[in-house]
Parts: structure tokens; sequence; C-alpha cells
């Protein structure tokens, strides 16, 4: 089976490669040749014509929830991988707070197993700590070996200083990352970013100043170990200057942030909406636009959604009941496309990678290359396409997302990897 | 003129006009109040369910004494005797209660935010009885009827409220209301009971008692929940009485003329000394009175909207 894509833009900034009008010819999976108008020359070639479209290397997400095993109801590995199709990715990482967490090799081949004949290929972040707890170390070397690509407790920072210092300290073994949700535990408990809008809405509220506490404690032990530290989901504008400043002296930290942080502002919660609750909380517009300076400095270094589902019963209760966070991938590209491409804020390249580049160097993975013999590992984008989010259409199989009904501008049209492509909302065999 | 919302969900944002109309319409159910037979016909057919998801007491027999004054049909529904211990969710339980063809509901919840919910779970009017820390505004429209009907205005007075702001649904209804009505209002309580924010609703901040009672034409004194969490934000009761409780010592020692409210229930001898619960300055028990007859003003305005 053969598959030309034609008159395409190729996009791939570790190849210096920025080519329009490029055809590629993909051959059982891999990539054939790559060049001018190339023929057809058997007429068991599917040709799709790419005009106005860009091709890059995979995106991938690098902070997703797969919620299998333990919560199948609000999505499994499968389904998750769906919607990362339709939302353009052709790689996930998923997180460890599933039940049981990812804190053993067993668990880390189960999810290997159900995604094993997808097109997305998934990487399981496994627990720092047994069960999550900040108690005793996970088997890092055994997951490691199983697959693990990163270690976090996920959902809480690692309990205490000294297991972090020990968890970084091993891992310099296999030079894996920590993901550190950064949020003192003491100060954490709130619903939503402190602000005048907590006060307003009678909300009990998170101060930026506990993921901000982490932030330092995690630089300074990242310093002192040698070791890996990746913030998820930053979101607080003190966060991010202590990023780019531990990045000036050369510790080694990396961080994310998620579409949801960059778009919206703690207004949102305004509505009471379920969908506006996640941790870390929405917060202020002075924090959206440290965020938007460190995109463009390149102190945030991945966009990563932090795909949550949540059953509809569950995200359907007082605000102050219901679960945090919010799915994701469905809308990631979209929302980056609108408020960083077309505000003029990141270039196409940029986007590139922070979705496609950065994020495998953080977890160690190789980067797609766009070139003859090497697997097709594709994103395929539109940038000026308009659409409507329209969550009855996930493939996701849950709907917790405050994006609905919204406008958006660039999406990814479909994806190439493992010998199979999504395309016009279908997955087929090339 | 009618009351330009038909859910009264808290007072920010309730225009003027409307928060004039309800003390207007309280004086004469007052008036009712004072008759050998204290109930009129105005609610007489509706139906109105006293949904109340936090143990109360005054504020459910104030709301039931009034829709039974107005000649409405009142059932309660308190979270002991209800469904909800059995796992049902506020919108089957809210869906269920709308079947039986309600016409309002008041609405207490441990919840911010879940009137305004409700008011997309269902038709009825929605009255909020509370909830959580946000807000709860028939507290607040009966401390301004009060506070009037003992001074003769609320335009130009100096209101400070005392005590645990931060955690304090009437603190943020009276802010509102009064702010709205042209009062000047500040808080005053140990700091860490002070919201961050709270300057920026446009009060002052006053961390003396003294000061706030020299300054001030009211003082409306919140009642420490000595029960919640209350006492992780000050080192001692103790400590709290002798710096921010209210006694007539320091009464007279700074001012003769005040007026105090409070909400009850009041903690004799932590924010108020039991002489001052009882003394000359307080209005307590007429706040109690007059509550009825603010609330039966609220269900009229909304149960005759339609």
């Amino acid at each position: 089976m053969k598959l030309l894509l034609k008159n395409t833009r190729v996009l791939n900034p570790v190849q210096n490669l920025n080519e329009k009008n490029l055809d590629i010819l993909i051959e059982n999976g891999i990539i054939a040749e790559v060049g001018k108008n190339l023929q057809q020359d058997s007429s068991d070639v599917k040709v799709i014509d790419l005009t106005g479209k860009i091709i890059t290397p995979g995106f991938i997400d690098i902070h997703v929830h797969l919620r299998e095993p333990g919560r199948e109801d609000e999505e499994t590995v499968e389904t998750g991988c769906n919607a990362a199709a339709n939302g353009g990715f052709t790689a996930v990482a998923c997180m460890p707070n599933t039940e049981p967490a990812i804190d053993s090799a067993e668990v880390v081949e189960f999810i290997k197993k159900q995604s094993a004949n997808h097109l997305v290929d998934v990487y399981p972040v496994a627990a720092a700590s047994l069960g999550r707890k900040g108690e005793v170390l996970s088997p890092m070397a055994e997951l490691k070996d199983s697959g693990a690509v990163a270690f976090s407790d996920d959902g809480v920072a690692i309990k205490s200083a000294s297991l972090l210092k020990r968890a970084l300290e091993y891992s310099l073994m296999f030079d894996l990352p920590i993901i550190e949700h950064c949020e003192d535990d003491s100060l954490a408990g709130g619903v939503m970013n402190e602000s005048f809008n907590s006060t307003l809405l009678g909300l009990p509220a998170i101060p930026n100043v506990a993921e901000d506490l982490i932030v330092m404690r995690d630089i300074l032990l990242a310093e002192y170990t040698g070791g890996k530290v990746h913030i998820a989901h930053i979101s607080s504008a003190n966060a991010v200057n202590m990023v780019r400043e531990a990045k000036k002296k050369g510790i080694r930290i990396t961080a994310e942030v998620t579409p949801h942080h960059f778009t919206l502002t703690d207004d949102a919660v305004k509505t009471y909406d379920t969908n506006t609750k996640m941790n870390p909380p929405l917060r202020t517009r002075k924090d959206v636009d440290a965020i938007i300076e460190g995109l463009k400095d390149g102190t945030i270094d991945c966009i990563a959604s932090d795909h949550a589902p949540h059953s509809i019963e569950e995200k359907e209760m007082e605000f102050e009941y219901a679960p945090n966070g919010i799915i994701g991938l469905e809308t990631s590209i979209g929302l980056a496309f609108t408020e960083l491409l077309h505000k003029k804020i990141l270039s196409l390249e940029e986007l590139v990678l922070k979705y496609a580049i950065n994020p495998r160097k953080v977890l160690n993975i190789n980067i797609p290359l766009i070139q003859k013999g090497f697997k097709a590992e594709l994103t395929i984008l539109d940038p000026d396409l308009v659409w409507t989010v329209d969550k009855t259409k996930f493939l996701s199989k849950s709907r917790n997302t405050p994006f609905d009904k919204r406008l958006l501008t660039g999406k990814a049209i479909g994806v190439i990897n493992n010998c199979k492509m999504f395309f016009d909302g279908k997955f087929t065999s090339i | 003129m009618p009351l330009s919302s038909r859910h009264l969900l808290g007072l920010q944002g309730v225009p003027k006009e409307d928060i004039q109309l309800i003390l207007d319409t309280a004086i004469t159910f007052r008036e009712v109040l004072e008759r050998p037979i204290k109930r009129v016909p105005t609610l007489q057919g509706k139906t109105i369910v006293n949904l109340f998801y936090e143990s109360s007491t005054r504020t459910r027999i104030s709301f039931e004494l009034a829709e039974k004054r107005l000649s409405a049909d009142a059932i309660n529904f308190a979270v002991s005797t209800s469904s909800v211990n059995k796992g049902e969710s506020l919108k089957d339980t809210v869906r269920n209660i709308e079947a039986m063809k309600v016409d309002m509901v008041v609405i207490r919840h441990a919840a911010a935010g879940t009137p305004l919910m409700l008011t997309k779970l269902c038709d009825a009017n929605i009255i909020n009885a509370g909830d959580g820390i946000h807000e709860h505004p028939t507290q607040a429209l009966l401390d301004m009827y009060s506070i009037r009907e003992k001074i003769g205005r609320l335009e130009g007075l100096k209101v400070c409220i005392v005590g645990d702001i931060a955690h304090s649904r009437v603190a943020l209804s009276n802010i509102f209301g009064l702010k709205t009505m042209g009062a000047k209002v500040s808080v005053c309580g140990p700091s860490t009971m002070i919201p961050k924010y709270i300057q920026d609703l446009g009060v002052d901040v006053i961390y003396n008692i003294d000061e706030a009672i020299q300054e001030n034409d009211v003082l409306n004194v919140l009642r420490i929940q000595l029960e919640r969490k209350a006492r992780e934000y000050f080192p001692s009761i103790r400590e709290y009485i002798k710096y921010f409780g209210i006694t007539s010592e320091r009464l007279e020692k700074n001012k003769k003329d005040i007026l105090i409210l409070h909400p009850g229930p009041i903690n004799r001898g932590v924010e108020l000394s039991s002489d001052v619960a009882d003394g000359p300055y307080q209005i307590i028990l007429q706040q109690v009175t007059n509550g009825v007859a603010v609330r039966m003003a609220v269900l009229y305005l909304l149960g005759t909207l339609n």
C-alpha cells in the first residue's frame, strides 16, 4: 500500500526543513521519498492533495489521563488514543493516577498492551512513589525497563523534600525526568484561584504561592541533585519567572503549559460552570501574560493538555464538590493556533517545537524525521481552517470541556503513524 | 414597578430600586406581624419548598413563618430526612421537586453557587437562603431594614462589619447591599479573617476595634464560628475577646451612640459581652422580627411577578 501526499508544506525544525510544494511518498508506513512533483507509478497509490496544508513531525501530548485501569467509564486507552488522533497527536504520555496507580511493571505493560495496535503511541509516566503516596520510592529502574518514560506523583507534588531528593538522585542512573504537579499541600484545598473573583464568588481559594513554593523547592533540589525536573501545567507568573531564572543558571528544568491556562482567566469561573474547575486553577490576566511571555522566550518548553476525563454525573455537581479537570486532546491544537499563532505570539516553527520536538526531548524519545527511510509519524495541519468545537463529535468518552461551541482557527486534519492514517474522521491502514 | 429579576441569588448587582422596593414592601408586612391575625392571603395556592442542605434553625423557621403568613403551602426538605443521604444528586433532587409542581424554592447549601445552579435546573423562583461563604441576601436585607428602621436612612451611614469576614456570606451580602444603598462600609477583624482582595470592593479595612467603634454609626457583628475552622485563624479565644470582643466598657470608652447588629446565634462573651448583647445599643431581636417581614416581602414580590 502506498500513500502520496501532494503539494504540502513540510516543516521540521530539527532538520532545518521548511519547504513548500513538497510531495511525500509513504510505503508500508515508511517514508519512501520526499521531493517535488513525485509521480504516481501505479494504480495502488492513494493520493491526497494537501495544498495549503502543513506536514510536521507527529505531535505529542505529554500530559493526558487515560483513566485505564480503573475508570474505564470515563476513558480507556483506546478511546483516549482515538481522541488523540482526532486532535492531531501521534503520541501521548499518560499519567499514573489510575486505579491502581502506574507503580509496577505489570501496569506499564498492561497499558502498552492496550495501545499496542493503535496509531497513537502511548508512553506511560510511572508513579514516583508506591501508590503515589509519597512514602516509598516506586521500582523506578524496573518501571523504566518496562517502558515508563518519566516519574510523577501526578495530582500532587512529591510529598516531602527528602523523597523528591532521593527520587531525583535515583533517576540520575537512567536520566529520566521527575514530572511535578507543583502545589504545597498545606496551602491547597481551595477550588479556584485566589483573587478578587474568589472573594466575589465566595469560593475557597488556592493562592499562587502554593504553586510557587513547590516550584522553588523543586528548582533547588534539581540544582542540588543534578536531576531533571519537568514542571507540569505551570500557571502562575512567579513560577514562570523562577523557571526562567533557573534555566539561565543551567539547572535542568523544563515546563509545560495547558491551552486553558494560556486561553482563560478565572473570570470564566463566574458562571460556576464546573468545566472551569481544574487544578492548578485558572489564574488572572497577569499570570496569563507571564505565561505568554514564557512561551515566547522559551521558558515554557511544551504545550500539554492535562486531558482529564470525568463522567457527566461527576461534573454536574455543586462547583465545590465537582472533581478537577477538563478534557483537552481534541481542542489543544485549535486553541494554540487561535490564541498563539494567529495572535502572532508564536510562529509555526515555535509551535512545532512545543508540540513535537521539545516534549520528546523532555522524555528522551526519538524525534520523527521527515526523511527517506524513516517511519512516517506525521501530523497534518490546516492552520487557517475555521471550525466550531462540538463536544458531541469528540472521540473521547467524556465531554467535560469549557470550550464547546467556541470558534477556532487552525486544526490538525490528520495524523499518520504505525502504518495507519486518521483522516476525514476515519482510521485506515496505509 | 416589579423586581428586575425573578430570583434572589445574592445582592451583587441588584439595583438600588429593587432593594428599595423590598425594604418598602417589608414595612407593610412588618405591620401585618403586629395584627392579632398575622396572615394575609397573598400567596394562597403557591407552593414553596425550603430546601435546606445545611442545618439552620432560625433562617428556616423565619422563611417558613414568612411563607405561612402569606398563606403559601410550605414544605420543608431538610438534609437529614431526605434522599440526599441515599446519594441522590442535587440535579435529581431538584428535578423531582419540580415534578411536584413547586412555584418557589428557598435553598440553603454549603456550596457557593448552588442557587445559580438551581436556576438552570428548574423553572421555579429561586431564593438563596445562604450558599457557602458566598451570599445570604435576605440576612443583609433584614439588616438594612433594621438599620433604616432605627436610624431612618442608609445613605451616608458608616457601617462596619466585625469578625470573620473571610468565611461569612453575611458580610459579602451586606457589603453589596449597603454600598448600593449609599452607605460607607468598612470591615474589622483579625487580618487572617479579612479576604485578601476585599478592598477592591470599595470597603476600608480596620484592625483596631476601638477605631471601628469611634468611626462608625453601625456595627454589624458576625458570629465567630468556634465550631468550624475559624479557630485556626487566631491564636486563642482569649486573644480574640481581648482585641475584637465588644464590651460595654469598650463602647463607653469610645462613644455613646452606636447601633449594634448581630445575625445570631451569639457567642456570648466572645464577639459580644453579655451586657452588650442585652444592652441598649443592640437590636438583635428586632432583626429577628424584621427578618420575617423582609422574607415575606421577598416571597411576595417574586411570587407575584408573573
